[in-house]
């Protein structure tokens, strides 16, 4: 049997991946790419645990969560659609007007 | 050993379409490598004894939200982005560095906490036994009642206000 912690390095290294992803790039489509990446390393580490400590309800967190996804995908890309109309980019230095 | 096997192939897919998600330039191209790493991670699931979850991954993540992704970049004239150079040479490699310190600091509290815990309710033969939606669904109807009914207002909510901000005038 795979240990606990091989999961949760793999969950461990799909977060900074999502992490770096939001950090570095410029496009706000693929920044939401990154924050989906980092949520479903989240919902790894969840299932793991719920595995290695026979309970269930990791695994209802992961359903939870993805609702919560699908919900924010929904939204977000209205948002960005919206900001899309009125701004003609989709690069997020461009995006400065609350810039201080 | 079949297991072992299969989790290194799937996290190593898993791992290299991550990575390729975020350097590749063209959006599509991150969307479809995002679609791939969802697949490898249903696997993963399906290692972890977690059916359900596996099939709503590959229903929710890989189908529906995915595809709303591609009718958004579908939607938005890219081009122009495409060929966008990026001059922030000192962020990247600053990034990649603090993102190898974030990734050593996770793993040192994985190292320094106890990962072990009382056993819950549901050890993998009575899982088995009763079937894994099975279990999910009486939890969810049950237990987790409340959760579940909000849930579906945070869907219409999402719905109205999707439309209401996709709408040409507000």
């Amino acid at each position: 049997m795979i240990s606990l912690s091989s999961y949760l390095i793999l969950s461990a290294i799909l977060f900074t991946v999502g992490v770096l992803g939001f950090m570095l790039r410029r496009n706000i489509i693929v920044i939401f790419m990154s924050v989906e990446l980092m949520l479903n390393a989240a919902n790894l580490a969840f299932v793991a645990f719920s595995r290695y400590l026979e309970s269930m309800d990791g695994q209802i967190f992961v359903f939870f969560v993805m609702s919560v996804a699908a919900a924010e995908a929904a939204v977000g890309l209205a948002i960005i659609m919206a900001i899309y109309r009125t701004k003609e980019t989709v690069n997020a230095d461009e995006l400065n007007l609350m810039k201080w | 050993m079949v297991e072992t096997a299969l989790f290194t192939v799937l996290a190593v897919g898993t791992v290299i379409t991550a990575i390729l998600v975020i350097i590749q330039r063209n959006p599509v191209a991150s969307a479809i490598y995002l679609i791939i790493t969802l697949f490898c991670l249903a696997g993963v699931y399906l290692l972890l004894n977690a059916q359900f979850i596996a099939i709503i991954q590959v229903l929710v993540y890989a189908g529906a939200i995915m595809v709303l992704f591609l009718f958004v970049i579908m939607l938005l004239n890219l081009e122009k982005e495409k060929k966008l150079i990026t001059r922030h040479r000192l962020q990247k490699v600053l990034g990649v560095f603090l993102g190898i310190i974030l990734l050593a600091l996770i793993g040192m509290i994985f190292n320094s906490v106890l990962l072990e815990g009382s056993k819950g309710k549901f050890p993998p033969e009575k899982v088995a036994a009763l079937g894994n939606t099975e279990v999910v669904a009486r939890l969810l109807f049950t237990d987790y009642l409340l959760p579940f009914e909000i849930t579906s207002v945070l869907l219409l909510v999402a719905i109205i206000g999707a439309i209401v901000l996709a709408k040409r005038q507000i």
